[in-house]
């Protein structure tokens, strides 16, 4: 192996280690300290209700291109009232858990990843750690557990209005038999597929507050640190979405009946 | 008690420490003086485990600081206050949740009367009437005010100072030198100072060390760094460049 490749391995890895050490010490931290319920129902706020408006664009429109698309190729072999199904089981299982992580990512992520960057370069962070406080009990774990918490909810709130944005396009715009379709859809759509977008949804949530706070944690020298940190949590976060995306559809799917 | 034995550290090529030894006794009060860049706030940094040596141990009453882990480390450090050079306020909170911060461990303490301490710390370092600004809104000496009654307020018994009185005016440099010195002599708090204003140095340091090239170049009082005939502390004690040495 080349020396640049070699050593970006060894970087990875060594990452990836260090990562790990903070989940690690995220466990520890829930089990053994007292949770900071104010600061994690402030970030509760920030990440869930603050999400709110771009969560339901999101969710609104990835439901309509979807009944879209949807009606045009089954509408050639004549199964219009399949469309609303197709919708309701993409979003729960995959489009709604996924697209409401990424949108959130991007705000969330970038933010806690800059703050937590700057108080690192400020030394805020000494500051903390020598008033007696660690800062994984005092700004990781509220981040961690609001992330994990709010996900799953914004993630319903997203499918909620993906169907019925997708159920306005179909029967209002496309003329669809709106109640077959709404019979097909209830009849096709299983617990299973919303209960495993609850679950991939609060994984990506602790993936966004995890690779978030790991970045910021470990931000670089200044203002150039902070940036990068703040952009390397988007894309890794982004990246880590997409790929454990697919494991978790092949697991939870194993699992769920 | 606090020893430092051979006290290595370097940050990629730049060897910053290179075998640092001195001893500071309980209630002693220490100046540690050196040119820029020396290497004094890391120093200061592996006393309170901020930072863990390459090689060489840290003791704090005869526990290693190197052997210990965070959590550990979390419990030494209660016993000891830390002005940072930069103040290092947490800047989302207000003047008085900051100078609060250090008291929120306490269990046994009422709304009241931490208010009072806070007001009583404010007070000592002359910042009345700031308590609802942000660290935002105040002036860089204002901060480094800030900051130390931060780590006075809940009585530690080692203080570590970087820099307290750079930027400061002269006057506020004087009320500040004296309350360091108020400090150690009334609380019996050890306190270790890291300036490199000669004057402060000669007001607050029983003992002065020098840290020069990685290492502790020399120690004595002021009265005996002033005298001394060694060319190195002879012109960093007067503050005359060496007219070979390239501007910095
Ligand atoms: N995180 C770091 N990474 C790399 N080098 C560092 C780091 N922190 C400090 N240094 C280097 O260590 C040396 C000593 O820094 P330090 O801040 O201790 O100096 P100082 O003696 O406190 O200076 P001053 O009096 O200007 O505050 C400097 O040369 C600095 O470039
Ligand atoms: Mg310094």
């Amino acid at each position: 192996m080349s020396g640049p490749a070699h050593r970006r391995l060894f970087a990875l890895l060594s990452g990836l280690g260090r990562v790990s050490l903070l989940l690690a010490e995220i466990f520890r931290s829930i089990i053994l300290q007292r949770p900071r319920w104010s600061e994690i129902i402030h970030q509760l706020h920030f990440v869930g209700v603050k999400s709110q408006g771009v969560v339901s664009v999101t969710g609104a429109f990835t439901g309509m291109v979807l009944c879209a698309q949807a009606f045009f190729q089954f509408h050639k072999v004549g199964m219009d009232t399949a469309t609303l199904a197709v919708v309701s089981v993409s979003m729960s299982s995959e489009l709604g858990p996924v697209l409401t992580s990424l949108i959130v990512a991007g705000r969330v992520g970038a933010a806690m990843a800059a703050e937590l960057g700057t108080m690192k370069v400020t030394e805020q962070i000494d500051a903390l750690r020598t008033l007696a406080t660690h800062p994984v009990d005092y700004l990781v774990v509220p981040r961690v557990l609001a992330s994990v918490i709010a996900l799953p909810l914004l993630t319903a709130e997203s499918i909620v209005i993906g169907i019925g944005a997708g159920y306005l396009v179909g029967v209002h715009l496309l003329g669809i038999d709106g109640t077959y379709a709404w019979a097909n859809m209830i009849r096709y759509t299983q617990a299973s597929h919303v209960i495993m977008g609850v679950i991939k949804s609060s994984v990506f949530g602790g993936i966004i507050a995890l690779v978030s706070c790991y970045k910021g944690l470990h931000c670089g020298q200044g203002a150039e640190g902070v940036g990068k940190a703040t952009t390397e949590a988007v894309v890794i976060t982004s990246i880590s979405i997409l790929i454990s995306n697919f494991f978790l559809t092949l697991i939870l799917t194993k699992l769920l009946p | 008690m606090i020893e430092v034995r051979d006290l290595k550290k370097r940050f990629g090529p730049t060897q910053v420490l290179s075998g640092v030894t001195f001893q500071i006794e309980k209630g002693e009060s220490v100046v540690i003086i050196g040119r820029s860049g020396g290497g004094k706030s890391i120093l200061l940094k592996h006393l309170i485990g901020l930072l863990s040596p390459d090689t060489g141990e840290v003791r704090i009453d005869g526990q290693d600081l190197a052997r210990m882990n965070e959590r550990a480390l979390l419990g030494i450090r209660r016993r000891f206050g830390m002005l940072f050079q930069g103040a290092a306020l947490f800047d989302s909170m207000s003047v008085a949740e900051n100078v609060a911060f250090p008291l929120r461990h306490e269990k046994l303490i009422t709304q009241n009367e931490i208010a009072r301490r806070v007001d009583e710390a404010l007070e000592v370092v002359d910042l009345r009437g700031t308590q609802d600004r942000k660290p935002a809104e105040l002036s860089g000496g204002m901060r480094k005010r800030v900051g130390l009654a931060r780590a006075i307020v809940y009585r530690p018994e080692i203080l570590l100072y970087d820099e307290p009185t750079t930027g400061l005016d002269p006057i506020t440099s004087d009320s500040i030198d004296q309350l360091i010195m108020r400090v150690c002599s009334q609380l019996k708090v050890t306190s270790i100072v890291v300036t490199h204003d000669m004057r402060s140095a000669r007001r607050v340091g029983r003992r002065i060390l020098f840290l020069h090239m990685g290492r502790i170049y020399t120690s004595g009082t002021a009265t005996e760094l002033f005298a001394s005939d060694d060319p190195v502390v002879h012109r960093f004690v007067n503050g005359i460049s060496d007219s070979q040495e390239h501007v910095l």
